[in-house]
């Protein structure tokens, strides 16, 4: 009862934060609202019994990719007048359309008999921080045991953005 | 809590498991845990605004704040009470909306940190079993109200001072991260008990005294602590002879108190860290975890005190140290500011994970090695601090200063 | 109402991807796009861990190792992207991504 309470809650804020992104034209409000969405979804992902996950995610996209965000925005300094006015043409009407429609069938498709309604029972799941599932300990073993070859690749990966990211945007060093 | 939750609602005669009220119950208490945590982040906070104007004046041997009741204690809740009766300017030109909300974003990441944080044995609203990480991602809500507070407010001095504050958090919280990872790799564990109680009670079971590492990630972490809650000689997004007063310039009443209630709560913030992650935390000298938690009846709530004491006796020095260090150094420039942390913390820190990594495999071979140098770092402590009592009772004789607390005060 | 279960949260994250990808569609500014393309991934995530914890079963964690690779790409994403978004400001003066267009003439 309270877990359904606490998911429209939750999915609500996403929802809300998600859709002031398309809405607002001025893209330091997209941004603020970017970060309540994602604080929300880490709401969600606390449901599903993901607490690293969630903590990562509150870490990673409200500390220091939506700061990144807010930061080039304020440099830009952008406008409204500067953004253009609102235009429909005939190809976003199309665009607008053809992803409602993928959309409905997504969720048309997750409605269907295919997936279970119901899942593992877990008593109180919300507010037990479970050591086992979903907690450091299963996601370190996995990570480090099964994907540590992917592991390994992405701090290269990393590496390689952040010397491109010196590179574009200084120019010259 | 929540076992505490559960034998509550079993003392009713319900199965928590079956009883449908047990998740609102759950809310319930949250809510008052919560309730509680606010008020007391908000009552240290005006208690430490005292402390530091009174420990400011002493070191610059003046009188300060002494009218509103004994010693002054009361300075702060007049100083709130006048606060809260200002009028709440918004400038014409600011981003009324964001200009609003910043404060409140600051006040959440703020609040937030205290449900993982410990005040004794027993004595914490959550136990996650994620704390430390925990605590280090909401904090990160605070850089947010930061710069909505200087973009909005649309003026000059709160842009410089909310894109340095953000740029310095950002850069300092790595650093700080990565030497709260070392007590973490010690105790093999993230929960902020777990890594209180695989420490010890005497100083040579502490953390800080486990490695020369783990010596060295105590003052990584308090000196990037001190530059994430833009204290002295960090103060530079405040710093009052550039930038009038930094991101909360165009702020006025009840908003304005809410960064500076931030600012002097965050030092009790900074300062329990420290103390759970490499002080021991609440434990008492010569009681086990293990003994403490058998305890039963009155023992146990004289222990329970007692630890409480012991952790805010060793939370508050480490608020008077950050009080020290403001009105003893000065303040650095952004560039040495940036130099320090990139190129002398971060590396620092790094090599201090990986040294304590190779130091427990070494340890695990070798005990005795790791009783040496948690005894040898002690011992080197002990004569540090010794050797600096002396002296500053020798400076003191020298100069012919008295501890005078009672004509000044 | 009272059982929440997997079709719930694969609503939400097809409800998030629509709005990344409306907003990828219809904005003109590149940060704008950006950010929509953090929610298409977000959306992606909110899939991964709902099927982890409903289909994977307990026990189990690779879909949320797997939304881990994705919040490390979606960060260098963002770095990367966000230097480019400043490199065509400095050329162009503008981030509109219909009027930088030189390659095309």
């Amino acid at each position: 009862m309270a877990e359904a309470v606490l998911f429209y809650l939750f999915a609500a804020g996403v929802l809300a934060g998600g859709s002031q992104v398309v809405l607002r034209r001025n893209p330091i409000y997209g941004a603020v609202s970017l970060v309540g969405c994602f604080f929300f979804l880490a709401g969600i992902y606390v449901l599903l019994s993901a607490h690293l996950i969630a903590i990562l995610q509150v870490l990673v996209y409200a500390g220091a990719v939506m700061v990144l965000f807010v930061f080039v925005i304020m440099l830009l300094n952008l406008k409204e007048e500067e953004l253009g006015e609102l235009r429909f043409t005939f190809w976003k009407v199309v665009g607008l359309v053809a992803v409602l429609a993928t959309a409905a069938v997504i969720a048309w498709r997750a409605l269907g008999p295919a997936y279970p309604s119901t899942g593992p029972a877990r008593d109180n799941a919300i507010l037990l921080a479970a050591e086992g599932f979903g907690g450091v300990k299963a996601v370190g073993r996995t990570l480090y045991l099964a994907a540590v070859l992917p592991f390994e690749l992405t701090s290269l990966l990393l590496l390689v953005a952040i010397v491109a990211a010196v590179v574009v945007a200084k120019g010259k060093i | 809590m929540q076992d505490f939750i559960d034998n509550l609602i079993r003392s009713w005669g319900h199965d928590p498991a079956a009883w449908p009220w047990t998740q609102f119950l759950y809310l319930a208490f949250m809510g008052a845990a919560a309730f509680i945590v606010v008020n007391f982040a908000a009552i240290s906070a005006g208690i430490f605004s005292w402390a530091e104007r009174r420990v400011a004046a002493r070191m610059q041997s003046r009188v300060g704040p002494n009218r509103v009741g004994p010693f002054g204690f009361l300075q702060w809740v007049a100083d709130a009470v006048k606060l809260l009766l200002k009028e709440d300017l918004v400038p014409a030109e600011a981003d009324a909306v964001l200009f609003r909300a910043a404060p409140y974003f600051m006040m959440v990441g703020f609040a937030c940190v205290f449900v993982c944080l410990p005040f004794s044995h027993k004595l914490i609203v959550a136990d996650l079993n994620i704390g430390i990480f925990y605590i280090l991602a909401v904090t990160a809500l605070i850089v947010v109200g930061i710069i909505m507070s200087g973009w909005s407010s649309n003026s000059k001095w709160s842009l410089f001072g909310a894109i340095r504050s953000a740029a310095q958090i950002i850069s300092y919280e790595i650093p700080a991260g990565m030497a709260l990872m070392i007590p973490v790799l010690l105790a093999g564990t993230l929960s902020t008990q777990g890594i209180i109680r695989a420490q010890g009670g005497w100083p040579w079971q502490w953390f800080i005294f486990d490695n020369p590492a783990a010596f060295a990630a105590f003052f990584i972490y308090f000196i990037s602590a001190l530059a994430e809650g833009n204290r002295t000689p960090f103060d530079l997004p405040e710093a009052e002879s550039e930038l009038v007063s930094g991101y909360n310039t165009e702020y006025s009443g009840m908003r304005f108190s809410y960064f500076f209630l931030v600012e002097w709560g965050n030092m009790w913030v900074m300062s329990a860290i420290a103390t759970t992650m490499f002080l021991g935390g609440w434990q008492l000298p010569g009681l086990s975890p293990a003994r403490f938690d058998a305890l039963t009846g009155g023992v146990a709530v004289i222990a329970e005190i007692a630890s409480l004491a012991l952790f805010a006796f060793k939370t508050l020095f480490f608020v008077f140290v950050v009080m020290w260090l403001r009105w003893t150094l000065p303040r650095i420039r952004v560039d040495q500011m940036m130099n320090m942390c990139w190129k002398y913390l971060v590396p620092a820190s790094f090599a201090g994970a990986l040294f304590v990594a190779a130091w427990m495999l070494l340890v695990h071979e070798a005990p005795w090695l790791g009783q040496a140098m948690r005894f040898a770092l002690t011992a080197i402590a002990a004569v540090t601090v010794a050797a600096f009592a002396l002296r500053t009772l020798k400076n003191l004789r020298d100069t012919g200063d008295k501890f005078d607390f009672t004509s000044n005060w | 109402m009272t059982s929440i279960g997997l079709p719930h949260f694969l609503i939400v994250g097809a409800a998030l991807f629509a709005l990344g990808m409306i907003t990828v569609v219809t904005r003109r500014n590149a940060v704008g796009i950006l950010m929509g393309v953090e929610l298409i991934l977000n959306a992606a995530n909110v899939n991964f861990i709902a099927f982890n914890h409903y289909v994977e079963g307990p026990g189990k964690v690779t879909g949320q190792v797997f939304s881990i690779f994705v919040i490390v790409l979606a960060a260098a994403e963002a770095a990367v992207g966000l230097a480019i978004v400043l490199a065509i400001y400095q050329t162009f003066r503008t981030i509109d991504v219909q009027e930088t267009d030189t390659l095309r003439q």
